[in-house]
């Protein structure tokens, strides 16, 4: 691996490690803010319509990343759909819930709190606070707070996937392969062609 | 103004001008009291002969609270990519419409509810069918349409807009949830709408005009105890059930009142509110 192709790589790997930490870091932040037993951060997949487990904090923690479901069913779904946040308890009241819950995650939530994930004009994914404590009544200041979490959980979400993408586009898979490809031929090439290179470089960037 | 031809053909030409002889063939009965009360806008209503169309996620039949819904249609992406509403007995997705259809049954009894289920066309044709939903539900003609959703697709919001204002003059109310994170989202932001927020007050009937819009109203939204699947019960919270509380109230007016444009409707609302009166 060329010395430039490595420096991207390692800056783009390391981002996504951070990025993914500040997405942990944030749910973990709102399960300990709600004392809920769990908070977890839904990534859509878009491509195939489903959300998925990104980060997730207490209960399911080890077990539930990556596990998918789809993306316009069940109140996740809603709330991605209609980029309405809600609140919701006495959730093991529906049966057909509870049992995908627990066919899905091992674990029927009795309650749950849920915000749209969103960056201008896209949604990203949900946020879900699950089981809160139940003697306590819910506040409009609360529902508040969740819209922070999930303005700030957005923001990582969205930075883990700009890395994500800028590692696709490094390992050619991308529609910017192109250039990284390049690259890698600039640093290995000898100095003539590396000189005709960048030349062409300058003429194509004055072209754009 | 192309697109919105169609929906026109079956009327009268708009006359664009008023000649001096022809006031007195546009009165309008006003019949409105020198105040405007509770009592006077829906004393005594119970919404009969209203028809109430819930756009959201389905609704479930034959749920206690909800009692009977007069039609059920889906809007359904095709493998063409296009969408198409057709009648449809899947009921409800997720819990959300049949909450909302509870919530305006428990206000305005006698109302017929429709249902047209947005959800379920896939996540990347959801927001094409809500507009085709929205788009049926103007066409039928319906009183109330409570649209406790939003979509931040800028693509869809020209479209959107329009179809808010021919509801508008076609004396459909659309009474949409505003959305409470610092997001641009859509319709409730539009003027042509009646948009809504939480207050956090048990009573089902009271709610607060918003001097500082886009939000217009305030009506109950925390900790509710709202139809679920299964013929249940669960408490929720969310500006999207206070959205039904506006749409039920608009019925039980529109029963007393049947003559009501959107623009009057609203005024009654601004007048009647908890913090007007």
């Amino acid at each position: 691996m060329s010395d430039l192709r490595a420096a991207v790589a390692a800056g783009v790997f390391a981002a996504e490690d951070a990025y993914r930490s500040l997405l942990r870091a944030t749910v973990e932040v709102a399960r300990a803010i709600f004392h809920a037993k769990a908070a977890s951060v839904f990534l859509l997949d878009e491509a195939m319509e489903e959300l998925v487990f990104e980060a997730v904090a207490g209960e399911g923690a080890d077990t539930l990343v990556g596990q998918r479901f789809p993306a316009d069913t069940g109140v996740a779904g809603w709330v991605l759909v209609t980029r309405q946040a809600i609140v919701v308890d006495d959730l093991t009241a529906d049966t057909r819930f509870s049992r995908e819950a627990a066919e899905s995650t091992g674990f029927v939530p009795k309650g749950l709190m849920a915000v749209p994930l969103l960056a201008e004009d896209k949604a990203l994914g949900v946020l879900e606070v699950l089981d809160r404590p139940q003697q306590s009544r819910f506040t409009l200041a609360e529902m508040e707070l969740l819209g922070l979490f999930g303005n700030q959980a957005a923001i990582a979400l969205d930075l883990l996937q700009r890395a994500r993408r800028a590692r696709a586009a490094l390992d050619g898979e991308g529609e910017l392969g192109a250039l990284a490809r390049i690259a890698t031929r600039l640093e290995d090439g000898d100095e003539e062609r590396r000189a005709a290179g960048l030349q062409l470089l300058a003429a194509l960037e004055q072209l754009l | 103004m192309t697109v919105l031809a169609h929906e026109f053909e079956d009327e009268e030409l708009p006359a664009w001008s008023l000649p001096a002889e022809a006031s007195d063939s546009i009165r309008i009965r006003a019949g409105w009291p020198e105040r405007v009360t509770p009592e006077w806008a829906w004393g005594g209503s119970t919404g009969a002969g209203v028809r109430v169309c819930v756009l959201d996620s389905g609704v479930e039949l034959g749920h206690p609270l909800v009692g009977t819904v007069q039609r059920s249609v889906a809007a359904r992406k095709q493998e063409d990519g296009t969408v198409v509403v057709e009648d449809d007995a899947e009921g409800d997705l997720c819990g959300h419409g049949t909450a909302c259809a509870g919530i305006i049954r428990a206000l305005a009894p006698d109302c017929e509810l429709i249902s047209v289920r947005v959800l379920g066309a896939g996540y990347t044709g959801s927001a094409a069918a809500m507009l085709s939903g929205l788009e049926w539900a103007i066409d039928e003609g319906f009183d109330v349409v409570n649209m406790s959703l939003s979509t931040t697709k800028k693509q869809y919001v020209d479209r959107l807009h329009e179809l808010a204002d021919v509801a508008y003059f076609k004396r459909t109310m659309l009474v949409a949830s505003a959305h409470n994170m610092p997001v641009e989202s859509f319709p409730w932001r539009f003027a042509s709408v009646i948009s809504v927020g939480s207050h956090e007050l048990d009573d089902p009937r009271v709610f607060y005009a918003n001097p500082t819009p886009p939000v217009e109203f305030f009506a109950r939204g925390l900790n509710l105890d709202i139809a679920w699947l299964g013929g249940e019960t669960i408490t929720a919270t969310g500006n999207s059930f206070a959205t039904p509380h506006i749409a039920g109230m608009c019925a039980l007016i529109l029963a007393k009142h049947p003559e009501l444009t959107p623009f009057q409707l609203k005024s009654v609302l601004h007048l009647t509110a908890a913090n007007v009166r």
